[in-house]
């Protein structure tokens, strides 16, 4: 079959340039031989139906311009443990020290050396268990070259958040990272990652989190107008367990963000969020996301915005996963694009699977302009034109910043959006 | 037959809707067979077949033509696999695609002449092949024509046409209505001019191997300004063993037109699975419209999944005309394997399409279905509520597409979309595909009951209602909007759906 034909062609030239890395030999070589057998991803797979992967599958990474921008750091004034990543490499001396009671902290590639590590065991598990039912090679693909990464564990309940800066300083970085976060019963943990961190990123989160425990992941992606990324976050959560995630998406090329979540235990709750801001034609911006419930009442939802302007396209791709005995589950899914102009584009596929009859599960999907009568009645007010479409596109996206937990990050990110709106061309 | 009412089903569903879905998909009373002797095709397709099919009707050179065309196609494809449904390969080579009763070699020139075991057959499914007010089993039926509706039918026997009622009447009134093969030979420009427009025969798999070996189906035209007199119907029977049916309905509304045209579909118990691959094409000129309603009650095989219809059918409904509207009701009781997707194509200014669709799934049932509204023309509307129901074993998929285009502008789609689970073994899935490419069009698709109307409530309320009590009052009320969309001669069915409601649904 041609299209074979073409992934083992793709597949072949993507690897001929890579050196598989030493440490967590056996889940690399797994890794790699699975990737071999799925093939990495075509336009022509379902499951990139509306965003093309050639970019993200080409032996080489297309150069993207750094941006020159002098504004400080999002969340910086929060009080953090940083880990700077430059072009995928480890900043020791822009990072702070990685000891904090509660949290163990290591790089990913330090810890391949050592003989005995929790994580030894448990990189790659949860990224294997999510290619069922639809393959992911690209994940399979950054588990068996990844280079580098953050492994965390956490023991009890920590406040200060783990800050992954990522910066972006090399026109032509390729860069693969793998990070591992153990959440152990009752602990809880905060992950923040920001930046734009390569031309191109290909970025695989695992998280396990115990009985009880809970995770928060706010993550800012750069604003680097040609960078391209694919993100991937496994995570497996057990008894009334929290697992919260929240993405903002400002510029950059080619952005997918995947978020695979298995809910095994009773009375866990998964919250995942984004928002988008997208500006220009070549601005495409992919959520795609998959919550499995196999266990009993469980509570997800999915709260998406997109904002699209100047011929941006927006993808949101949903599913949620009822299986059968998963009674009392309640899942909620909502995707909504605000066009700013008829060159935009909103395509959307919000699904549910389910097969357990006791369960509430809605999804709701709505694509429109700005509402006239509301720009109106603001107008009518004295706000200027361009105002009240500033207003009513910070309205429009505040469903899913509610979604941030965190009340000092939430504001911080409503204020890079809004000089973000006031920067306009 | 297993039943349902014995299952254990959650709080907040109530027991008239088990029994509901229990009295529409529990026991097939259609499953008995009609003894009478056949002629067939050798068994499998080939060319051969293909121009066998083609010389029975005895069509022109140019339909045979296309037919080869499109088995040359067929050939070349895959049998799609991405529906949510699950069952052995079908052997192409191992089914009859044409089986004809002995005695209709001669053309019957009159009802009357047709055999008197084919016309009990319809009449013993209440469909009876006379002139008749209005059909058998429907309130009213006694009384004299004058006063009744009259609905016009083409009887489908396997392979063939065994009869149209009305077509002098209709023809007064310029209507023509007539089995496909008829249209062929007799008005051979008009089928010429539509035939594969809107479904071509490269579509799909199923498509295009209709296209390659229809037997017969119907045929409408409804000329300018002519408001049909009457419902049109096509009633389809398979009756012989292994034989698949492929039919193939056109109907052409011309310029400001009505019709209403329904269909129906039964077949015997069997315990062997067999095909029927249908593509009815619509064309709908400006300021007409044609509203399309089936009751598909294909057997679907026993409660262990032992034989059924595999019902793989392309249907689509071209609105080339400015004003143009069309109308899908569908309501899906039978086959074994369903997948189906009634579709718009939007191509006039300020053309509307409707889908209107309750599908229940019961036992080993699978269906996987919906609708596709493609929006071309300017200020196009569409709207689709689709009701799907499972219990035992049964999956239940929602497939959907909205697409706007660039230019159809100021577009408008409203799409809700439930599911009713009875049972712990059974699914509900759901599948839309959105597909938004301008900003003046409003797109909103939701898939939950728990959103009824909050004013309409609230007024429920303050008049004395329990919440509860408001909730099924609104509920229903919405069911029956959908269930007006039923014609008349759908009464039997639409009162048994009305018992179904859709509390507790999950979205």
């Amino acid at each position: 079959m041609a299209l074979a034909k073409l992934k083992a062609d793709t597949t072949e030239a993507r690897l001929s340039g890579l050196t598989v890395p030493a440490g967590f030999d056996a889940a690399r070589k797994d890794a790699l031989l699975r990737v071999v057998t799925m093939g990495l991803p075509s336009r022509r797979d379902e499951y990139w139906k509306y965003t093309d992967p050639t970019t993200l599958t080409a032996a080489d990474a297309v150069a993207a311009t750094v941006l020159e921008i002098d504004e400080p750091l999002l969340f910086g004034a929060v009080d953090q443990i940083k880990v700077v990543f430059v072009d995928g490499v480890f900043d020791a001396a822009a990072s702070d020290d990685l000891t904090q009671e509660g949290l163990e902290i290591a790089r990913l590639s330090d810890i391949a050396d050592t003989d005995i590590h929790w994580a030894k065991d448990f990189y790659g598990t949860l990224e294997t268990r999510g290619q069922n039912p639809v393959y992911r090679p690209l994940a399979t693909l950054n588990t068996a070259f990844a280079t580098d990464g953050i492994v965390i564990r956490a023991t009890a309940k920590v406040k200060k958040p783990v800050s992954l800066v990522y910066l972006h300083k090399d026109d032509t970085s390729d860069v693969m990272l793998h990070s591992l976060v153990r959440v152990e019963a009752g602990a809880e943990v905060t992950v923040l990652e920001n930046g734009p961190a390569a031309a191109r990123f290909n970025s695989v989160l695992e998280v396990d989190v115990a009985d009880g425990g809970a995770f928060h992941h706010v993550r800012a992606q750069g604003r680097d107008h040609e960078r391209r990324a694919v993100t991937h976050c496994f995570a497996r959560i057990g008894c009334e367990s929290l697992f919260k995630s929240f993405t903002l998406t400002v510029n950059g090329r080619l952005t997918r963000n995947e978020c695979i979540i298995e809910m095994l235990g009773d009375d866990a709750v998964a919250h995942v969020a984004g928002a988008c801001v997208g500006d220009g034609d070549d601005f495409h911006h992919d959520d795609t996301v998959f919550i499995t419930h196999d266990a009993l009442n469980g509570e997800s939802r999915q709260v998406f915005k997109k904002v699209l302007r100047n011929g941006a396209v927006g993808v949101f791709q949903g599913k949620i996963l009822v299986k059968e005995g998963a009674q009392k589950t309640d899942g909620y899914q909502i995707s909504q694009s605000l066009l700013l102009d008829g060159d935009s584009q909103f395509l959307a596929k919000p699904e549910l699977e389910i097969y357990a009859d006791d369960v509430a599960c809605s999804h709701g999907s709505t694509s429109g302009a700005i509402d006239e009568d509301a720009l109106f009645y603001l107008q009518s007010r004295g706000v200027s034109r361009q105002a009240g479409t500033d207003l009513l596109t910070l309205a429009f996206l505040a469903e899913a910043l509610d979604e941030i937990g965190d009340d000092a990050l939430a504001d911080d990110l409503r204020d890079r959006l809004e000089s973000w709106l006031a920067r306009r061309s | 037959m297993a039943t349902i009412d014995q299952v254990d089903v959650k709080d907040g569903v109530d027991q008239d809707t088990v029994d509901a879905v229990a009295a529409l998909s529990g026991t097939y009373k259609y499953g008995w067979e009609t003894e009478i002797e056949m002629d067939y095709a050798p068994k499998g397709v080939n060319t051969d077949i293909v121009k066998l099919i083609s010389s029975k009707n005895e069509e022109p050179q140019w339909m045979t033509d296309w037919r080869l065309d499109a088995f040359a196609r067929w050939e070349k494809l895959e049998e799609p696999t991405w529906a949510m449904v699950n069952y052995p390969d079908i052997d192409f080579q191992d089914i009859y695609y044409y089986a004809r009763p002995k005695s209709m070699e001669v053309k019957p020139k009159s009802l009357d002449e047709v055999d008197p075991k084919l016309l009990a057959t319809y009449a013993k499914l209440g469909i009876p092949l006379k002139e008749q007010a209005i059909l058998a089993g429907v309130e009213g039926a006694d009384m004299p024509p004058a006063e009744g509706r009259k609905v016009a039918v083409d009887a489908v026997f396997d392979s063939v046409s065994v009869g149209t009622t009305f077509q002098a009447e209709l023809k007064k009134a310029g209507v023509i209505f007539c089995s496909i093969s008829e249209a062929i030979r007799e008005y051979p420009d008009l089928v010429k001019k539509y035939l594969g427009t809107v479904v071509p025969a490269s579509d799909n798999f199923y498509a295009t191997l209709n296209s390659a070996v229809f037997s017969d189906g119907s045929f409408v035209y409804i000329p300018p300004g002519v408001r049909c007199p009457m419902e049109l119907s096509t009633y389809f029977r398979i009756n012989a063993e292994n034989t698949g049916q492929f039919e193939r309905t056109l109907i052409i509304a011309d310029k400001g037109s009505y019709v209403s045209y329904l269909e129906g579909c039964t077949a015997p118990k069997r315990d062997v699975a067999q095909l029927h691959a249908a593509v009815v094409e619509i064309i709908i000129e400006e300021d007409a419209e044609v509203k399309y309603s089936t009751v598909q009650n294909w057997y679907p095989g026993d409660e262990n999944g032992n034989g059924g219809i595999y019902n793989f059918v392309t249907k689509r409904a071209d609105c080339r005309g400015a004003r143009s509207k069309v109308s899908w009701t569908q309501v899906e009781t039978g086959s074994a394997v369903t997948w189906k997707y009634p579709s718009c194509i939007l191509r006039g200014d300020d053309s509307q399409g409707e889908f209107y669709s309750i599908a229940i799934a019961n036992n080993m049932q699978q269906a996987d279905t919906g609708t596709k509204m493609i929006h071309l023309g300017k200020r196009t509307k569409s709207r689709i509520v689709s009701k799907g129901i499972s219990a035992g074993k049964a999956q239940n998929t929602y497939r959907g597409l909205v697409s706007m285009h660039p230019k159809a502008k100021e577009s408008r789609n409203y799409t809700q979309c439930d599911s009713l689970l009875i049972g712990s073994s059974c699914g509900a899935h759901t599948v839309p595909y959105i597909e938004v490419k301008n900003n003046s069009s409003r797109v909103e698709h939701e898939a939950t009951t728990s959103k009824v109307d909050d004013d309409q409530l609230f007024y429920c309320r303050s008049r004395g209602m329990d919440e509860e009590e408001a909730v099924a009052l609104v509920v229903n009320g919405f069911i029956k909007e959908v269930l007006q969309e039923l014609p008349m001669e759908f009464a039997m069915e639409a009162q048994a759906l009305v018992a179904i409601s859709l509390e507790g649904s999950v979205g």
